[in-house]
């Protein structure tokens, strides 16, 4: 099986991403000037054809997003392409942005068309803050081109306008209301839900929040006339369409962005691109950025598709993959991740801020060897709390890792000696 | 719907919290508040709806056509017990010495889910101490519910106290963790009737009270303002609304006050002197409109945040100051005292009043006008202290001669009711005939911002009525921008007017303060004598000491002057003083 396709990232090095014109002379603009003759529905019906689902983790079938945006009327509506990439151990949205500026913008103004909202915003990882001037300078050519603008492209009423920026490097920034709350300069902190960002986000505008990878997508799919996408992939009655871009970091020889066919094993994935471990054997691989779940290394022959990810217990997610060595330990690891969530929950519900704090001491007294099969018990508890109760995503899943872990590597959790204090 | 396996139809857009109320049960909560939007951050009503994995919020989550929800499983009660004792763990847990013991939520939680050992290490906040003379916060004891910024941001458009930081060290705190004093705070106390546990109360001053009382040689006086008669029941288990004023005056005499007088008194004699000032303001070209000045949170709010528009304010003082004025120089020579052996102790719904009774300005007798200030909750501390069985007291009358008030004085304890009393009044001088209808229905109710008219035969008096300090924003903003059609303009700084103070009891819901507001009109229209100048205790005064209203003498005790604050209280200028 062919290991590294390209499809997304076809354009990669072909262009100057400085340049627009040299974009549109390796055929760039040609799918948006195709999708403004269709109509918008048709737009979406080729997204569900090609079975995309969002890219940014939650795994939204994309085509009926889309519909489901277009069908809410609004006097205003408006997009966001989620370019925060929170999760540690992500990085393939910054690839797209750095090697193919302008086909995630003709993306975006085609979701816009289909969408039919006014104003798209780009909100932009604060690290990236080096991307900033590839995407202004892309936004500017194409509005001086009237690619975006009023009456776009001749089009009557196409009206779109894309705006860049930034928050301050905030991890829950990624979650789509604190997205919106950061958008608006307000500090970054989830909303409740309902209601929910598609019925009224971005100052109570309709909102469709789309990420980097999945917006890259849609040129590629309305010019892919001879369904090439569509034949990667695996097969079976629940599937995975397509190719997606991977990123493998870690203790691996050749961390790095891939763009793999789904079907292929994470065997060929770690030991073929990413050119193996680095010496000592492979002790967990964590799926999906810091929120992922984590697997021991039986689950090298499994398939990389959301299927059978899902089946070995584990998720897609973000497409990090973090490969740990056997030099780290269960539980530093997981005392590392837990460092991350404890410094990165925004604090307003109390599940999240005062369940990871507790997660964070529990995991000190294991390292310690001085736990006892109450804390244990404990530390369930609290995980399970924080998943059903918490406010948003990031209280739901912070635990994902703790909890998989738990289960993995039972024997890491082992009490020492009951009540009596190790070392 | 279904609740537990119970049928039930309510309407769509309820909440599953409120839906469960109507089937008498009580979801448990500590954020939710039924006045204020919703929160959903403390997430112990987390219960369980059919069909999802993860659980909802019963304070945020509407109900909807054939929903099940469930509040009896193992599920939800391993939820909520286990975020309370997350909770638990952050809190200092001094509950012996908190003022809030036996009156708080937490506890409440705590008994409710049988928490009988600490499950999880203690992990409490730092301790953070801001004192000034109204308001004490405990950040240690702080549950971040959030109920404290929703009311100052939302109710007073202050947003003095906000959120802040983030995981662990997330809290709700001033700008830069700053004294409540540093900062855009007004000190209105509207943050203390809201906070559900010790975090945010009010300063207590009720070992001072005390301590005067026990001294044999002071002579110690109390006035009670008009709304606390109709809330300090509330604390006792009568209904809300009941009218306790004769076993409130029966209480405090057992207490130990030498005399116990009526802040309404003193009511009238501001209707004297400031429906006098608004028809000299009007006869001579003076500044207007002409606004109250009796609510201490919105003067505070005027000095503050609308200091180049402080002259639209009346001179006169508060009825609690004009009473310490009176005390301390007319009641002192009548009585043979020495002022200095006086000590006047005001009970207000307010916590507002220690600070302005701690002016320096406010000492026009030339010691300070009032001495002590104890809210209605500190009174209720009293009374239970001294063992008293309050719903057995007998009645018992105000002491003369400053205990005599009138139906516009008591008034005074609602939104409006300033501006009722000064229309009763200012009418009938102007007119000099009789006013036929007493009631002005115009300025009653809780709307934000009433208006009225009133046709005096020299000019139309147009009116505004506003309550609670987003209201008054408005209204201000109307004034600088010099688009104000007002001649006159009542303000007060809490919801409600004083029925609705920040030294109320706590867990007053607006249905509460509706029911404190009939209770006040209730009195008024049972009262005999109606109209402030009608009332002949201060006829008397009139006649025997200050001569008229506005008067070279009524002026230096009954009057006062403001001061522009650049945001920032600064008590050094009360040690030159």
């Amino acid at each position: 099986m062919t290991m590294a396709v390209k499809f997304i990232t076809k354009n990669f090095g072909r262009y100057d991403i400085r340049s627009l014109a040299s974009y549109m002379k390796i055929g760039g603009l040609t799918a948006l000037k195709k999708a403004i003759q269709m109509p918008g529905d048709d737009i979406a019906a080729l997204l569900t054809a090609a079975g995309i689902k969002g890219r940014g983790g939650a795994a939204y079938p994309m085509g009926k997003k889309w519909l489901q945006a277009r069908d809410i009327k609004a006097a205003e509506k408006v997009i966001i392409c989620n370019a925060d990439e929170g999760e540690p151990c992500t990085f393939k949205d910054r690839t797209l942005i750095q090697n193919d500026p302008f086909n995630l913008l003709e993306g975006m103004i085609i979701a816009g068309y289909v969408i039919e909202a006014q104003h798209g915003y780009i909100y932009l990882r604060e690290e990236y803050s080096y991307l900033k001037s590839i995407l202004l300078n892309a936004i500017e050519q194409l509005t001086e081109k009237n690619f975006l603008g009023k009456n776009i492209l001749g089009k009557k009423g196409f009206d779109y306008e894309l705006h860049l920026c930034s928050g301050a490097g905030a991890y829950v920034c990624g979650e789509g209301t604190a997205l919106v709350e950061s958008i608006e300069g307000k500090s970054g902190r989830p909303r409740m839900k309902p209601p929910y960002i598609k019925q009224c986000g971005l100052y109570n505008h309709p909102t469709c929040v789309q990420n980097v990878e999945s917006l890259s997508l849609v040129a590629a799919i309305v010019n892919d006339e001879n369904n090439i996408y569509q034949k990667y992939g695996t097969k079976g009655e629940k599937n995975s369409i397509g190719t997606k871009l991977i990123s493998v970091a870690g203790n691996v020889k050749q961390p790095g962005v891939f763009e793999i066919p789904f079907g292929i094993t994470i065997r060929d994935i770690i030991y073929g691109l990413a050119g193996g471990v680095e010496g000592q054997p492979i002790r967990l691989i964590q799926f999906g950025g810091a929120s992922g779940k984590v697997a021991s290394k039986d689950i090298l022959d499994t398939p990389y598709s959301y299927e059978h990810l899902a089946m070995a217990g584990v998720g897609v997610g973000s497409g990090a993959i973090l490969v740990v060595d056997e030099s780290t330990s269960v539980i530093d690891f997981l005392i590392t991740t837990q460092a991350f969530f404890s410094h990165e929950s925004c604090g307003q519900c109390a599940p999240c801020r005062e369940g990871n704090r507790h997660i964070r001491l529990l995991l000190q007294k294991i390292k310690d060897g001085v736990h006892t099969q109450a804390d244990i018990e404990k530390l369930n508890s609290i995980a399970d709390i924080m998943t059903v109760s918490s406010l948003c995503g990031l209280g739901q899943a912070a635990q994902n890792a703790l909890k998989t872990a738990m289960k993995v590597f039972p024997d890491e959790f082992k009490i020492m000696e009951e009540g009596v204090k190790i070392g | 719907m279904k609740i537990n396996g119970v049928q039930i139809e309510v309407e769509s857009g309820t909440r599953i919290i409120e839906a469960a109320k109507s089937l008498n049960i009580e979801i448990p909560h500590l954020c939710y508040h039924p006045d204020q939007r919703i929160k959903a951050l403390c997430r112990i009503c987390s219960v369980e709806v059919v069909g999802s994995k993860k659980m909802s919020a019963a304070c945020s989550t509407y109900v909807w056509d054939g929903m099940e929800i469930l509040t009896n499983t193992k599920k939800v009660y391993d939820t909520q017990k286990g975020i309370l004792e997350m909770i638990l763990a952050n809190h200092k847990q001094d509950c012996l010495s908190c003022s809030r013991n036996g009156n708080c939520e937490l506890q409440n939680l705590c008994m409710r889910f049988g928490i009988q050992r600490q499950t999880l290490d203690k992990a409490v906040n730092p301790v953070y101490l801001d004192d000034n003379p109204c308001i004490e916060r405990n950040m240690d004891k702080c549950v971040k519910c959030g109920r404290c910024d929703k009311i100052c941001r939302d109710v007073q458009g202050v947003s003095a106290i906000t959120w802040a930081g983030r995981s662990e060290t997330f809290k709700f705190t001033t700008a830069y963790n700053k004294p409540l004093m540093d900062t855009d705070c007004v000190l209105c106390g509207q943050c203390t009737t809201v906070c559900p546990v010790g975090a945010i109360v009010e300063k207590d001053n009720t070992q001072t009270v005390w301590e005067a009382i026990q001294d044999s040689g002071k002579h110690v006086i109390v006035q009670v303002a008009p709304a606390v008669r109709v809330a300090l029941g509330d604390i006792f288990g009568l209904k809300k609304g009941t009218v306790v004023t004769g076993k409130m005056v029966t209480a405090l005499k057992q207490i130990g006050f030498d005399k116990v007088f009526d802040t309404v008194f003193a009511a009238d004699v501001t209707i004297m002197e400031e429906g006098n000032e608004l028809l000299d303001r009007i006869r001579n070209n003076g500044i207007l409109p002409m606004i109250t000045s009796c609510s201490p949170g919105w003067v505070n709010y005027m000095e503050k945040h609308y200091s180049d528009q402080i002259d639209h304010l009346s001179t006169a003082k508060s009825p609690q100051q004009i009473f310490g004025a009176i005390a301390k120089s007319y009641y002192a020579d009548k009585s043979n005292m020495n002022k200095k052996d006086i000590i006047t102790v005001s009970v207000m719904p307010c916590v507002t009043k220690k600070f302005e009774a701690a002016r320096p300005e406010m000492t026009s007798a030339g010691v300070r006008d009032v001495d002590v200030v104890i809210t209605t909750r500190e009174l209720a501390k009293m009374i239970q202290y001294a063992g008293i069985d309050f719903v057995a007291l007998a009645e018992t009358q105000f002491d003369s001669p400053l205990g005599e008030g009138t139906g516009a004085g008591v008034i005074f304890g609602t939104t409006g009711g300033v501006t009722e009393a000064a229309v009763r009044t200012v009418y009938e001088v102007v007119m000099e005939a009789e006013l036929e209808k007493l009631e002005f229905e115009d300025a009653r109710g809780l709307q934000g911002i009433k208006e009225a008219e009133v046709d005096l035969k020299e000019r139309k008096l147009k009116i505004a009525v506003a309550h609670g300090l987003a209201n008054a924003q408005k209204i201000m903003e109307q004034i600088k921008a010099g688009t104000s059609p007002y001649t006159f303009i009542e303000i007060m700084a809490c919801p409600g007017g004083c029925i609705g103070g920040g030294g109320q009891p706590l867990n007053t819901t607006i249905d509460g303060k509706k029911m404190r507001m009939d209770a006040i009109y209730e009195i008024d229209s049972n009262k005999k004598i109606r109209k402030s100048h009608e009332n002949p205790e201060v006829q008397k005064i009139y006649r025997e000491f200050f001569g008229k209203p506005l008067s070279e003498k009524a002026h230096e005790l009954l009057h006062t002057h403001y001061h522009k604050m650049n945001r920032r209280y600064d008590f050094s200028y009360l040690d030159e003083s």
